[in-house]
Parts: structure tokens; C-alpha cells; sequence
């Protein structure tokens, strides 16, 4: 690939390397077209023929979209899909909300109010990011039905949240927020200590310098770890099967589209209109902020 | 029919519920920064701990610290967690043919799919970095990072979707095996290389995290030693193999360790395609079926530890480097 004389400027740039990656790109795009497709073509055609044969006499239509969102008593539930997808913003916006909200001013104790054992709290936070939530399921779904004591004192309370939504994204903000904090502090330690000082000089206080400085600053860090969180925890399925406790009243998006995928099988006139509806909303986010969410993915892996 | 009167109607308490947790979120803190803001001295310091650092603290530990030590407990305790068992759950769950199958895909996931992702991550950083059209390209390919595993696993499905030999098949990799002349094969069930199958759709859902994260990296480095490396004459693979890779190393293993705890804790895709059948089962999903399907409280607990028992060596390099760094 590398003609002496002119040697090339930067490793694999070569029409080899070109058609290496327009391949993978065409591969990566492949299944994701074939389900778009497969969710437009007719029931009888999508189980006689594959879906990239439908160009060859294309005959698409919307009727398997009817019928997932609006036709009642139908094979993806009693009210279609659109309930699920309201639960699935019922548990990511508070859990996003909470998990930001209260990791970023975690971090900003952790960062800027000396105190003792604040360092231990930091590295502890980072050890328990490492902690697979699998280890947390069954204990903490006991909390929420018995609440927590500890030598005789109630240290939780018993929460009377058992089969609501609450207690789905409180499990989801509690999971977050260790990534949050070590992601958020990561930027807030770093924010120019002259300006903090300068503001504790003038008298403001923790309060006031976290609302009148750190807060405005940090908007572009807030930004790219709300739409990671948001990513997460919409896509997320086990949090949702443990603790959305099999009734379909909180079930998010995900969790019922894995249920179809299994009970109807091979009804895809079904499986491929849900399952896109249930994309459409994060690759809107991706697609729209997708410099925000790099930045996010960024910060936590590449210092 | 549905019309959006009756959804309305229905998810009103839903939305009703959004909002609630909105306003009590910003009204607490908004009346606990302006009552704040009033405070001076010393106590406005532990006031602000309270107010900032407590209740983080106080779900995080509810949340992952006490219950990971709580599973620990569980998981020297017998089914339903009346007696105590020492190391029986361990020793049974070694013995137990279908969960010694579970450990071992488990490894090979852990082995096979974070090397292909971080492989095709690099190459494709690599070739991406500075090509026509580079932005347009790495979308699509990071993609698939957007999509939840339970539709990716629904893609997948389409694409390994199986017709009896005689009927024109509906999966695109079926028919591919068709044209290509090889026998026909339901993927899923074809043991053991459905594992591979999986494999593609983590690894699918996944490179595009490894090549974005690599890529900022390679785009770090400072065009000098890319210059120097020239003139002494290394092109092509060797300047990759020389200069690029060296130079990225700590974000290499980043993306290698993150797909490492990924894969050790993935439980989607298997829970949506074969639900552990065929052969195909893991660690996290066995783990899940022993807690929530056979209520064996202890096992699950027991696999649970070991799902950690993995993680503890990535944890503790990651801790150190921290430390390190933080030092500097």
C-alpha cells in the first residue's frame, strides 16, 4: 500500500482503506435498513419473500404502524404501543433529572469544599461505578418493599412504590449516579480555581457559587451526560424487568418489545414497526445532539 | 381503535408524575439555595455538604453499597436464603454441567468479542482519520450505539431469520449462505457457533464506541512523532503498528476494559434472542433466571459474586491509574 518515493502521509490512507471502510459502514447500516423495510411491506410478503426483495414490485404500507399504535386489543397490547413509550419517559426523565441534577452537586463538594474524607468518598464513588448492578437487583427490590434497618434503627425507609414507576427510576438514578459524579467532577475540578476564589472573596458562599458560576459553566458537561443517561436508561432492559415487576402498567418501550420479540416469535408485521417505533426517539436525540453525546462518551474514557 | 384521547386520558397520572418530580426537584433545592445563599461562616460548609453531597451519598449506598453486600451474604445462604450453606452454592454451581457452560461462553465473550471490537475500533479510526467524508462514515457506524440491545437483538433476528431449504428465505445472512452455496443453517440453534452469532450483535451495537473514542485519540497525537516516523521511512502498517498504536495505548485499553465489563455483564441480548437456550447461556443471564425464574436466591447471589469476582482486577487497574494520575 506504500509506494516509495512519496510516502504516504498517515498509515492505511489508500483506496484499500476506503473500500474497507465503506464496507464495514454498508454492514453496520444493513440490518437497520432491513428492519425499516420489513416494518413498511404487507404481513403476506414479509413471510414469503426477504425484505430485499421488495423493490423488485414494491407494494409498502403503513397498516402495520396502524395497528401497533392505534388498533385496540391488538397483538402488542390493549392500549397499542404509545403507553409504553409515555412509560419509557416517565422512568428516563426523572431518573435523568435526578441522577444530573444530584451528581452534579455531589461533584462540586467533592471538587471544591474541603472537608475529611472527601477523597475516600471520591475513590469509593469510582470503586462502586465498578460494581455490577447484578449484585443490587434482589436486595434492593427487598428495600423497596421491607425498607432498610440496620441494628434495629430504619435506615430507608419501607417505600409504597412496589409496581409503580418510581420504582423503576429510582433504582435507575441510584445505578447512575457514581458514573455521573466521577464524569461531573471530572469537569467541575477543573473549572480556573481564580474565578471560584475571586467569587469567595467578593462573600459568596457554596450556595451562591454554585448557582451563579458553576452551574452556567458546566451547561455543556450537563448536556452531554443528560444525553448519555437519557440513552442508557432508554435502552435499558434489565433494570425494567426486575423492577417494572411484569405488569405492562410501567413496562417501558423496552421491555415489551423484548416480551413481543419472544411470544410472537415470527410475527414481524408486528416486531419490526415496534421495535423502530421504540429507535426512533434515541436516534432522534443521537442524531440531533450526537456532538454532545461523542463529548460525553469522550470525557469519560480519554483524559 | 385507539384514539389519542384515550392514551391522553389514560397517561395523564404519568405525566402528571414527570411533572410533580420536576417541580419538588427545583422547588426543594430552588428554597434550600435561597435560604443558603443567607448563610455565612463556618456552618454554611457542612449545611452545603448536607444539602449536596448527603443525599447522593444516601442513594448510592442504598442503591449499589448495601445490597452488594447484602448479595455477598445471600450467597452462603441456601434457596430461600432460611439457612446458612458455606460455600455449597460455589461448589454446585461449578458442578452444574449448564452453568459450567454458562462460565465458559461467558469467557468467551469476554475474550472473543472486546478484542474484535477494539481490533475494527483502532482500523477504523485509523482509516477514518483525516478520509473525505469521514463525519458521514462514523455515523453510521457508531449508530447502532443509539439502539437499544433489545432492538438490535430484533434486527439481528430479522437478519438470522430461518426458512425451511425449499422456501425462499427472509433472513438476509440465510439467503447470503444460500447464494454462496453453503448448507443451510438455522443459526440460532446451531450450536456452538450461535455464541459467534450473538457475538456480531454486541459487537455491531459496540465498535462504534471504541472507533470514536480511538479516533479522538489518534487525533491526538502530535504531528511531530508522525513527521519523524516518515523520515526515517515507516509508512503504511508500520507506521500504524510503530507510532500509532504505542501512542494510544491507555485508550486502548479503555475501550478494551469497558467492553470487557460490557460483555461480562451483558444480559439483553441473550435474554432476547434465545433466552440462554441453545446452548447459549452466560453468567448474567443464568444469574437472572436462578433469581427471578427459579427463586434460588442463593445461586443467583452466588453468580452474582463471581459476575463481580471479574470485574474486581479491571476496578482495581482502574483505580490505580486514577490514583496516578491524580498525583501529577
Amino acid at each position: 500500500m506504500s509506494n516509495k518515493g512519496h510516502a504516504s502521509s498517515r498509515p492505511f490512507t489508500s483506496p484499500i482503506a476506503s473500500m474497507v471502510v465503506t464496507v464495514i459502514a454498508v454492514l453496520w447500516t444493513v440490518p437497520t435498513f432491513g428492519l425499516v423495510v420489513t416494518s413498511f411491506r404487507k404481513k403476506e410478503d414479509i413471510l414469503s419473500t426477504g425484505w430485499w426483495t421488495a423493490f423488485k414490485n414494491p407494494s409498502f404500507t403503513f397498516d402495520n404502524f396502524r395497528a401497533i399504535l392505534f388498533e385496540s386489543g391488538g397483538t402488542v397490547g390493549e392500549q397499542g404501543m404509545i403507553p409504553f413509550a409515555i412509560n419509557s419517559l416517565a422512568i428516563t426523565i426523572p431518573a435523568v433529572l435526578l441522577s444530573v441534577g444530584l451528581g452534579l452537586m455531589a461533584a462540586y463538594a467533592l471538587a471544591w469544599i474541603p472537608f475529611r474524607f472527601s477523597d475516600h468518598i471520591f475513590y469509593g464513588l469510582f470503586a462502586l461505578q465498578g460494581v455490577p448492578l447484578q449484585l443490587s437487583l434482589l436486595p434492593l427490590l427487598t428495600f423497596f418493599a421491607t425498607g432498610v434497618q440496620l441494628f434495629g434503627h430504619t435506615i430507608f425507609p419501607q417505600l409504597h412504590i412496589v409496581g409503580t414507576l418510581a420504582a423503576v427510576w429510582l433504582p435507575h438514578t441510584m445505578f447512575g449516579l457514581p458514573l455521573v459524579i466521577y464524569l461531573l467532577h471530572n469537569f467541575v475540578a477543573a473549572l480556573p480555581r481564580e474565578v471560584m476564589e475571586a467569587a469567595r472573596v467578593d462573600g459568596a458562599n457554596h450556595f451562591e457559587v454554585f448557582r451563579r458560576i458553576v452551574l452556567p459553566l458546566s451547561v455543556p458537561a450537563i448536556a452531554s451526560i443528560a444525553i448519555f443517561q437519557f440513552l442508557w436508561i432508554w435502552n435499558d432492559l434489565l433494570v425494567a424487568l426486575v423492577f417494572a415487576g411484569g405488569t405492562d402498567d410501567v413496562a417501558p418501550l423496552t421491555l415489551h418489545l423484548s416480551n413481543l420479540g419472544g411470544s410472537l416469535g415470527s410475527h414481524w408485521e408486528n416486531v419490526a414497526p415496534a421495535a423502530l417505533f421504540s429507535i426512533i426517539i434515541p436516534l432522534i436525540v443521537f442524531f440531533s445532539l450526537q456532538r454532545y453525546f461523542v463529548r460525553g462518551l469522550l470525557a469519560g474514557s480519554v483524559k | 381503535m385507539i384514539t389519542f384521547g384515550s392514551i391522553l386520558s389514560s397517561s395523564w397520572p404519568k405525566i402528571f408524575q414527570i411533572i410533580s418530580v420536576i417541580v419538588l426537584f427545583f422547588g426543594f433545592y430552588g428554597i434550600a439555595f435561597a435560604a443558603g445563599a443567607r448563610i455565612k461562616g463556618k456552618k454554611q460548609n457542612s449545611l452545603a455538604i448536607g444539602l449536596f453531597l448527603v443525599p447522593a451519598l444516601i442513594l448510592v449506598m442504598t442503591g449499589l453499597g448495601i445490597p452488594a453486600i447484602q448479595t455477598f451474604i445471600e450467597s452462603f445462604k441456601n434457596a430461600d436464603s432460611s439457612k446458612w450453606v458455606g460455600l455449597a452454592n460455589y461448589t454446585n454451581a461449578v458442578k452444574d454441567p449448564d452453568i459450567r457452560l454458562a462460565f465458559i461462553n461467558t469467557i468467551s465473550w469476554v475474550v472473543i468479542s472486546p478484542v474484535i471490537v477494539t481490533t475494527l475500533g483502532i482500523t477504523l479510526a485509523t482509516m477514518l482519520n483525516k478520509m473525505k467524508r469521514e463525519a458521514f462514515a462514523k455515523s453510521l457506524i457508531f449508530m447502532p450505539m443509539a439502539i437499544s440491545f433489545v432492538g438490535g437483538s430484533l434486527i439481528w433476528n430479522l437478519m438470522y431469520a430461518y426458512q425451511e431449504p425449499n422456501r425462499p428465505q427472509t433472513g438476509l445472512v440465510g439467503q447470503i449462505m444460500v447464494w454462496l452455496g453453503f448448507e443451510l443453517k438455522h443459526l440460532l440453534l446451531w450450536s456452538p457457533w450461535n455464541n459467534l452469532f450473538l457475538m456480531v450483535v454486541y459487537i455491531w451495537g459496540f465498535t462504534g464506541f471504541g472507533m470514536v473514542i480511538l479516533s479522538a485519540a489518534i487525533k491526538g497525537i502530535p504531528t511531530e512523532i508522525e513527521e519523524a516516523a516518515q523520515l526515517d521511512g515507516a509508512t503504511g502498517f508500520r507506521l500504524f503498528r510503530t507510532i500509532t498504536v504505542p501512542m494510544v495505548r491507555t485508550t486502548i485499553i479503555v475501550v478494551l476494559t469497558t467492553a470487557m465489563v460490557g460483555t461480562l455483564k451483558l444480559f439483553d441480548v441473550i435474554h432476547t434472542m434465545t433466552g440462554g437456550n441453545f446452548k447459549t447461556d452466560v453468567l448474567s443471564n443464568r444469574m437472572f433466571d436462578e433469581n427471578f425464574v427459579y427463586l434460588n436466591y442463593g445461586r443467583g447471589s452466588a453468580l452474582a459474586v463471581l459476575i463481580f469476582l471479574g470485574v474486581i482486577p479491571i476496578t482495581y487497574y482502574n483505580i490505580r491509574s486514577l490514583r496516578l494520575e491524580r498525583k501529577h
